[in-house]
Parts: C-alpha cells; structure tokens; sequence
C-alpha cells in the first residue's frame, strides 16, 4: 500500500535520512522505532510532504511526489507530534479543516462535508464536545480530535508521529485502542512512530527500527525488540521479557 | 450544531452599521440636516428612483458635493484598514499584528514627507502610495532571502528593518526641513479631507480588488491557523496563500493611508471586537470587519468635525479615544477571551 524507495532528505545541508527502503501493506500498523535523532520524525515529514525529498514514495501505486497537495492530502493525512491548537476555535470547526483538501479554494463546505464531520464526531465520542473550544479540553480528548480531524480527511494512510507522548499511561491505552478499532473499521493503513518501545510492540504488525537515518531492523515485535539490537542502536541496557500481546522492554541500570 | 461561518444576523447588523454611519455623516455636521430627508436623498442617488425629500438644492449640494465624499472615503478607509489587520492578524497567526507591520506606515510616512519637503503636494497621494507599497515590497523580498524555511518572524524582523531605515531617511529630511515638521506631523495623524469625489475614485479599484481577493480566501485563513506544516497536510500552499493575502492587504492599506493618512487603531481593534463577539472564524471576522470597520470610521470621522467645530481633531485621535474604553469593555464583558 505504502512502498519508500531509497528516501533521502537533507535539511539545512545535513542528510538526515540516507535512503530509507520501506513498505507497508494495505491495513497494516508499522510502528517506526529508533534513538533520538533517527531521523523518524522527518521520514513521516518526508512522506506527508512538508519536507521535500528525493527517492520514490508511492501511496496505492500512486507517486506521491509529484502530486498536487490536495490530492495528496486525500492519500495521506497526518497527526503531528504538537498539533498547533488555534485559540478560539471550536472542535466542530477544528475537526472541519480535515475536509480541506475536499473543498474548493473558493467554495464552502458541503453537506457531504458536514455529515463526514458529524459521522466522526460520533464514532470518537467526540460529539459533545463539538461547540467547545479546543484549548479548553484535556490533554486526552485533545488527542482524540486531532485523530478525528485526520479521519476527517478520509485518506487511506494514517500518519502517526508519537501519538501518545503527551498523555497518561492510561489515555495512551486509550488511544491507541481508539486507532486500533478505527484502522479495522475504515480498514486504514498506519505508520507511527514512538518511544515506548513495549507498547509499540503490542500495537504494531511490524516495527522498524530506524538508527542514523538508515533502517536497522524491520520485522515483526520479536524480532526487533531484542536486548542485543536496543543496546546496540540507543546504546542501553535493557531486559526483554515476552508478554502477552508481545516483548516488554525494562530498562536496566548501567552500574 | 454548525460550522463557524458568517451568522445572517451579524451581516444584517454589519450592513445596518454602515447605513446609519453613512446617514449620520452626511445629516450631521455645521448645517444640520434631517435624518430622514438624507435617508430619502441616498436613496434618490440610485437611477431611477425620483423621491421628493423636501431639502433645497443647496442642502442637496452639501449632501451630494461635500459630505457623501467624505463619508464614502471614510467607509473605504474604515473598511480596508479593519480588512487588512484582520488578515494580517490570520497570516501572521499574531494578535498583535495591524496593517502597518510591514513597513506601510515608514513607507508612507516617508513618501509623503518627501512630497511636502520638496514642495509638490499635488504628489502627495501617489507618493506615499508608492512608499507604503514599495516598502512592503522590499520587506518581502528581504524576508524572503533566507531561503526556503522562510517564517513569518523573519517577515516581521525584515518590516522593523525596513520600517527603521525608513524612519531614519525621515527623520533627516525632517530635520533639513523644520518649517514642514507641522504640516507632516498633521498627515501623519491621519484626516479625510475630500476635494470631491476626487480620493474616492483613486482608491475605489484597489478598494475592491483587496475586498474581493481578501474575502475569497478567507477560508484559507482558518486553515492557517494549524500552522505552516500542518495547513500543507491539508493540501494548502501556505507560501502562496500568505503571498496574495499579504499583497492583496497591503495594496489596499497602501491605498488607503495614501489618501487619508496613518490613521491608527482602526485596524487591530475592529477585527478584535468582532472577534470577540461573532466568534473567532475568519470566514466571519473578515466580512464583518469590513463592515465594522467601514461604519467605525466614518462615525469617528463624523465626531472628529464636529465636537470642536469649527476646528477639526485629527481623526487617529478619536479612533483611539473612543475606541480603546469600547475596546476594554468588551474584553471585560466577553465571555470569550482567547484571542
């Protein structure tokens, strides 16, 4: 579904990501991995089009690069790591910006529009919460608009830059089910990246483990979360125990 | 439940602001004319409509001659100033941001400083359009030449450059030319003095191209406010949109201040006050402080020659004088603060 061929991209004169190879098929969760300044942020960047980059990116067997933006935006939607939070604005309204790449620049939303918000308002429990500001709300439901401004968008992939790093253990529990269920529902496709390597592990079909702009490691849980591959690329200390819904990474101290 | 939008009740209330602005400007002033009869005599301007006001021709010579000019110029001014913050206040995702950020006003200023320094007033109003505008210009340049990640902090930095470069050339003409300091200092402030529909006319076609191209894009302003990377994940240009919002505003203030001056306050208080009370979508806080703006500044105008008359107060003192305590009473009584 989603297939990365030799992806490099250079900001301000350093080559963060050195010809990343990748696919990801149709319906599948791939939870990108790796130590700070892996360059996972920026291949997610990369794909969703707001830093440019060389090699080929298909998205359904569609080039991507070349794509006008709106219709690319009708491929690919993605939640950033710090959404912005405009003051002032309700979620009804936050989660309409989703339609963007479905209205035209000079039109107004339609009743198509309307009824896609409306619809998944509903499926995220979010539908009380529709004439509230969005500043107002807590760091949980804020999380679940920002996914339904990304279901709004009604692109078959799903990018997903460390969904849960602002929220409690719980709410990260929370969402991520949320996603589960709704990837089975709109059959979706979803790359995420993410720190907590043991919950990574229990989301995700496949996990890539991404160190110095180069993937390292590609397969499923198992196979990735290994004491020998996380001591090598982040350089820690680390036991893997096998758990129910896959390995659990505890960190050990050095001394 | 709906989606933020501009409410009918808010357009009727806009639209009814700008008709009793507009009749109050034209009724009130050292000859004071019924309501009622000017009513009828703007209706009579529309072809084809032949109603008895019971005015003389003389009254209807002021009417038509003197006040309706200053009152449209007004209206103009009013509304491409309100405009234009509104819409630099969305592109640069800044509540601080008026339509003098990117150097119109040091532009201007200098322009028409020029003009009267070297004794060719009748240039006044190309000049300091051409400095407003100019200087806009260059500022966008200059912002632009930090390459691709280009911010909007770096178009703002560029305009206090320019706007400080501008100001200082000024200031040394100023000084080489201390008997015009008075006659600067008074166009500076701002007024709408009209020699028939003279202003008018200069400043109506970039009046409406800014209304138009403003307007249309104001959607886009909503999208903008999830910030550059995000708003091109929905399919947006950002570069391009904040390019035509910005040229399109500032054509229509560099219009707008050359034939009326630097009038302050208009610009970051009216989108403000309805953004406070019509809610804070820009689909409604353009059209409406078009409108706001347009009916606010004709009725300072209308205050400006009359409450010391026979003298006149520089308009940009009433704007801020009547203004400001308005201003704080709405933000005290909203109940929606988040600006």
């Amino acid at each position: 579904m989603l297939v990365i061929e030799g992806v490099r991209v250079t900001l301000g004169g350093t080559e963060i990501l050195h010809g990343v190879d990748l696919s990801v098929a149709a319906g599948e969760w791939v939870t990108v991995i790796g130590p700070n300044g892996a360059g996972k942020s920026t291949l997610l960047k990369a794909l969703s089009g707001t830093v440019p980059h060389t090699g080929v990116v298909t998205v359904d067997g569609t080039g991507t690069t070349a794509l006008p933006r709106r219709r690319r935006a009708q491929l690919v939607a993605t939640v950033a790591q710090q959404p912005v939070v405009p003051p002032g604005m309700r979620v009804l309204d936050y989660v309409l910006l989703g339609r963007t790449p479905y209205i035209p620049t000079l039109g107004r939303e339609s009743a198509r529009d309307l009824a896609k918000v409306e619809q998944t308002l509903h499926q995220l429990d979010l539908h009380r919460f529709a004439g509230r500001e969005l500043a107002t709300l807590s760091g949980g439901e804020r999380q679940r608009v920002f996914l339904a401004r990304a279901l709004a968008q009604d692109a078959p992939l799903l990018l997903l830059d460390e969904p849960t790093s602002a929220l409690d253990i719980g709410h990260q529990q929370e969402v991520l089910e949320l996603v589960d269920r709704l990837r089975r529902e709109h059959s979706l496709t979803v790359l995420a990246t993410m720190h907590d390597l043991s919950v990574a592990g229990e989301y995700a079909d496949r996990l890539v483990l991404l160190a110095d702009g180069r993937v390292a490691a590609d397969g499923p849980p198992e196979q990735v979360l290994t004491e020998e591959l996380l001591a090598r690329h982040y350089r820690a200390r680390v036991r893997v125990i096998a758990g129910e819904f896959g390995p659990i990474v505890v960190p050990v101290r050095l001394s | 439940m709906r989606a933020a939008g501009l409410r009918v009740g808010w357009l009727i209330g806009g639209v009814g602001a700008v008709v009793v602005a507009l009749i109050a400007a034209v009724a009130f002033g050292p000859v004071s004319l019924p309501p009622g009869s000017v009513a009828v005599e703007l209706l009579n301007l529309i072809p084809g409509v032949r109603l008895n006001s019971g005015l003389n021709p003389r009254e209807i010579a002021i009417i038509t001659e003197i006040r309706l000019p200053r009152a449209v110029l007004g209206l103009l001014v009013g509304a491409m100033l309100a405009l234009a913050g509104g819409c630099y206040q969305g592109v640069f995702r800044n509540p601080l941001a008026d339509p003098y950020l990117l150097g119109v006003a040091a532009g201007a200023g200098l322009g028409a400083t020029m003009a009267i320094a070297f004794d060719e007033r009748a240039l006044l109003a190309p000049a300091a359009f051409l400095g407003a505008a100019g200087s806009v210009l260059v500022t966008y340049l200059l912002g632009m030449a930090g390459g691709r990640d280009r911010s909007s902090a770096t178009l703002i930095l560029a305009g206090v450059a320019v706007s400080s470069f501008l100001a200082a050339i000024q200031t040394y003409l100023l000084q080489r030319n201390v008997d015009t300091i008075r006659e600067v200092y008074s166009w500076l402030l701002g007024r709408l003095s009209t020699d028939g529909w003279h202003e008018v006319r200069l400043l109506l076609p970039y009046a409406l191209l800014t209304g138009v191209v403003v307007l249309a894009l104001r959607r886009e302003l909503d999208v903008l406010s999830v910030g550059d990377d995000e708003a091109a994940g929905l399919g947006l240009h950002p570069q391009r949109s904040r390019l035509i919002l910005l040229a399109a505003a500032s054509l229509g203030t560099a219009a707008a201040v050359a034939v009326s001056g630097l009038i302050g306050f208009v610009g970051i208080i009216v989108p403000h006050v309805v953004r406070l009370l019509a809610g804070g979508s820009y689909r409604s806080i353009l059209p409406l402080s078009l409108l706001f703006g347009a009916a606010f500044l004709t009725l300072c105008d209308l205050a400006a020659r009359t409450l010391i008359a026979p003298g006149e107060l520089p308009i940009g003192v009433v704007t801020a004088f009547f203004g400001a305590p308005f201003f704080v009473l709405v933000l005290r009584t909203s109940r929606q603060v988040s600006l």
